[in-house]
């Protein structure tokens, strides 16, 4: 049984943890606390029965003594040595001491590793990111688009205001070409700002862990089949993780994992088949799906978005307002950071706990649309006298193709300020890049 | 007699409005909207200036001013490039290809005659 050069930190490690001292383990391994002590300080190299007496001693497995899982640890750190430049001031890392940091300080070596990692995950994308402003094709056509829509729009207002004997022909030419430009920097700028917000294929490159589940769930389109059989469970949960690509932060797997576990017991709680026969009985009404499944109002909106593929969009937040799942649906921009508009009932139910909040927003738009948009909110930790509630909110976003059906008051809402035109909206909380439009709140 | 200049960009309403006010401004204006054909155009038409937009389909204006600086019949042409991108680089590689003048869009039509007017001046 070879020794590596860690063996010594390692019972060092197991001694310290079962608090045992050095003196009595020597003692009942038969040998000098003095030797020990080399042996510890991987100063002694040590084999056979020792090792053996030594393992027995700690109730370890000797292998777990001689093998550790160092080697993959000394290579990060040798790696980190490398690639980050050493600092400026102080003393550069002693790489020849990688292996006594590894052994004796296990965590801080992997910590150091770790932060290694990550820093070579956010320099990949701080490179990624520079390379888009730099090349990209799509901003670079959007905004040579812009640009050029403005440089006629300026040239020809110009002439119309500079030129006094202009010709009349030539002043209509000149005034359509500028309606033209402005319909063009219109859409040019629209779609520029849509695809800032939505970041461009950025899905590839998340930029946390809920935006790595946002991709997910907008991969898998909110409906995992696999969780739907009856009897799903932590075996089929994990095997749709790990079908799942695009979840390479452990921290976004960790929420997927939550995300799923909650489908599953959705699923298990209202069968896919009972609950589509269920919503015509109910006429598509939550509360009374609510009641005929036994369930909590925000588990049915949870469940009517998962089972309605395109047709129905979700937001959950928690209680600072922030989103925490978000399934798009088409027309309803959801914002990919922080909160979305504050007009949205997901926000008026999280002011007033347990009570159903239905609202019609209108969104913003060439075409505006509107949504039939239902909410709820509940505490999401137990309640006690010596700790803040804690709150959840879940918002089901369906589109309202015949507003006929939904006669009564409309509000103007949007995504999120920064990219809504609604300027003299009274929820705004900062100022948008796009031009004016009237203000958000009810619509006529 | 007018001098005359080609106007090199595909915009159409660019076109027209720069068009309109050289056109005032005496320049006989001839426009072309094709990157590819573009320096045959020149070529042909032996203008006193060039209004040169970098981007253009078929061929860059980079790609065209680097050709027409090579016939020693046009090396002392008056170019005035026009682009969107107002980047170093963009403006460091119009000068190491020879453009005598660099502007980015958007831009008011006084500057622009005034910036013509600067380079086909005697002298210039």
């Amino acid at each position: 049984m070879p020794a590596s050069p860690l063996t010594g930190s390692r019972i060092r490690e197991h001694r310290l943890a079962r608090g045992t001292r050095q003196a009595e383990l020597a003692r009942e391994v038969g040998i000098s606390p003095a030797y020990l002590n080399l042996i510890e300080h991987n100063r002694r190299r040590i084999g056979g029965k020792l090792i053996v007496d030594i393992a027995r001693a700690l109730e370890v497995e000797p292998t777990q003594l001689t093998e550790g899982a160092e080697a993959a640890l000394l290579a990060e750190l040798g790696a980190a040595a490398t690639r980050i430049a050493a600092p400026a001031e102080g003393p550069a890392p002693e790489r020849d001491r990688a292996e006594d940091l590894a052994g004796r300080f296990p965590g801080w070596a992997g910590l150091i590793a770790a932060q290694a990692r990550r820093i070579e995950t956010l320099e990949r994308l701080v490179e990624t990111l520079s390379d888009r402003l730099a090349h990209d094709p799509h901003l670079a056509a959007a905004l040579h688009e812009v640009l050029s829509a403005v440089t006629a729009i300026r040239s020809a207002a110009s002439i119309l205001t500079e030129t006094r004997d202009i010709d009349p022909d030539w002043q209509a030419r000149f005034l359509r070409n500028v309606g033209e430009e402005s319909r063009r920097l219109s859409e040019s700028a629209e779609g520029l700002v849509a695809w800032l917000d939505t970041g461009g294929d950025l899905a590839e490159a998340p930029l946390s862990p809920v935006d790595e589940l946002a991709a997910f769930v907008a991969r898998t389109g909110y409906h995992f089949a696999a969780l739907e059989r009856p009897g799903a469970g932590a075996a089929q949960i994990d095997a749709v993780l790990r079908g799942a690509s695009g979840l390479s932060d452990p921290g976004a797997a960790d929420l997927a994992r939550a995300m799923l576990s909650r489908y599953r017991d959705d699923a298990r709680r209202m069968p896919a088949a009972a609950f589509t026969a269920s919503r015509a009985a109910a006429q598509d009404d939550p509360a009374r799906l609510a009641a005929a499944f036994d369930v909590p109002l925000d588990a049915v909106l949870r469940r009517i978005a998962s089972l309605s593929g395109e047709a129905a969009g979700l937001v959950v937040c928690d209680g600072a307002g922030s989103l925490t799942l978000r399934k798009a649906v088409d027309g309803f921009a959801l914002p990919r950071f922080g909160s979305g508009c504050a007009l949205w009932p997901l926000y008026h139910a999280l002011a007033r706990p347990a009570q159903p909040v239905t609202m019609v927003l209108e969104m913003p738009g060439r075409e505006p649309r509107r949504f039939l948009c239902r909410a709820i909110s509940r505490p999401v930790a137990a309640a006690g006298f010596d700790a803040p509630p804690v709150h959840e909110a879940t918002m089901l976003i369906e589109p309202l193709e015949d507003p006929q059906a939904r006669p009564g008051p409309v509000v103007s809402a949007g995504s999120s300020c920064r990219v809504c035109p609604r300027e003299a909206c009274p929820a705004r909380r900062e100022p948008s890049i796009l031009g004016a439009q009237p203000g958000g709140g009810p619509a006529g | 007699m007018a001098k005359r200049i080609v106007i090199v960009e595909d915009e159409p309403n660019i076109v027209e409005a720069i068009s309109f006010i050289l056109s005032r401004d005496g320049w006989e204006v001839t426009t072309h909207a094709n990157g590819e054909t573009a320096a045959a155009a020149v070529r042909a038409a032996r203008p006193d200036a060039l209004l040169l937009d970098v981007m253009l389909p078929g061929r860059s204006g980079y790609e065209i001013l680097r050709e027409l600086r090579a016939d020693p019949d046009l090396a002392a042409l008056p170019v005035l490039m026009l682009t969107a991108r107002g980047q170093k680089k963009d403006r460091a590689l119009a000068d190491e290809l020879g453009a005598t003048r660099f502007m980015t869009k958007p831009f008011s039509n006084a500057e622009l005659l005034a910036a013509l007017a600067e380079i086909t001046a005697d002298g210039a």
